[in-house]
């Protein structure tokens, strides 16, 4: 009697499906972070989290040392991520002082400093130079900055009464007339 | 003439309660720290803004200001795990050089991929393993002759060499 040639047996079947879903698995998260990186900022249209920003001392909001972003519904929210070193943030510094100044006693328009990776000292002596008084505070650990997806600063966003963002603005403002132009809009819808 | 001559002792005792707390004030507040003080602390910590730039040397502004903070905290007697906790807060844990957990950090994904490894590796050999059908049929030892009258020539050519 002669020996077949050996023949090849088959993974069992719960092997197989288990290897394919750990592969295929690995694809999604590769696929998942390629495309998270290539997403760039939060776009337009999307609504916005809440999230709480911890105010700096003298520049609280009514009052309180941290602000929600969700108990600013019904009003126009202008975020803008900021830097005491960023060199860009103080030509637009005067601008949107003035617009803060504009639109203050109106109760329609709130404005939010994110300071991004800064250090407290410095901070102050940004805000104090350029007469900034809207509320402002730390972005701690950067979580509203990760959460926004900045890429920079200076970084503007428009959150709309709905809480659904409207308008990036990536870079700083040329005028005050600029910034105008896209809260009034806002204001009237 | 008795005033006076309590004036002397007196101004004896308040120049050496001077000198006791001027020496209290100079000894409490310490020494600066050194710049290899601060930048034992910087090599650990990493630029929150530039990419992959340890903070004891890289060069911009904001990192000269986070080194500042770094020498303050030194001089109000912070611990490094102190300061380093402070930055993580401030700016997250992605500015420490190695992170808090290097355990959960390393080891834990090192574990999950070499499990999966053998896990995969296992698969792949058992489909890759010779087997045995035991209920193959067998063949005839007459069928396996070669039916090329080359090769059957050479065969027995072959033999008879032998």
């Amino acid at each position: 009697m002669t020996e077949l040639p050996p023949q090849r047996r088959g993974v069992p079947i719960y092997i197989q499906i288990i290897i394919w879903v750990f592969l295929a698995a690995l694809l999604v998260i590769v696929a998942l972070g390629l495309k998270r990186a290539q997403q760039g900022t939060v776009q337009p249209g999307q609504k916005i989290d809440n999230f709480s920003l911890t105010l700096f001392s003298g520049y609280e909001y009514e009052g309180k040392t941290s602000v929600n972003i969700s108990e600013l519904r019904g009003k126009v929210v202008v975020i803008n991520f900021w830097a005491s070193w960023c060199k860009p943030c103080e030509q637009e510094a005067a601008d949107l002082k003035q617009a803060w100044e504009f639109y203050e006693p109106s109760g329609k328009v709130v404005f939010i400093g994110a300071d991004y990776v800064d250090t407290e000292p410095e901070a102050r002596v940004y805000l104090k130079k350029f007469g900034i008084t809207f509320p402002n505070g730390p972005d701690l650990a950067t979580k509203i900055s990760q959460y926004f997806r900045i890429k920079g600063v200076p970084e503007t966003y428009f959150v709309d009464k709905n809480g659904v963002l409207q308008y990036v603005q990536i870079g700083p403002f040329t005028s005050l007339e600029q910034i105008q132009g896209i809260i009034d809009p806002l204001i009237a819808e | 003439m008795r005033s006076t001559s309590y004036r002397f002792p007196l101004a004896v005792l308040i120049a050496f309660a001077l000198v006791l707390i001027i020496n209290f004030m100079v000894s409490s507040q310490g020494s600066a720290p050194t710049d290899d003080e601060v930048n034992k602390i910087a090599k650990q910590l990493y630029c929150p803004v530039c990419e992959s730039t340890p903070l004891d040397v890289c060069p911009t502004e904001a990192c000269r200001q986070w080194r500042e903070v770094i020498r303050t905290m030194l001089a109000e007697g912070k611990s490094e795990a102190e300061i380093k906790q402070h930055f993580v807060t401030q700016y997250g844990v992605r500015v420490l050089n190695v992170p808090p957990n290097p355990w959960a950090t390393y080891f834990v994904p090192g574990v999950v991929i070499l499990l999966g490894a053998l896990f995969l590796a296992r698969g792949f050999q058992l489909w890759m393993k010779p087997g045995r059908t035991a209920a193959a049929p067998v063949k005839a030892e007459a069928e396996l002759v070669p039916q090329d009258d080359y090769v059957a020539k050479m065969e027995e050519e072959l033999k008879k060499r032998k």
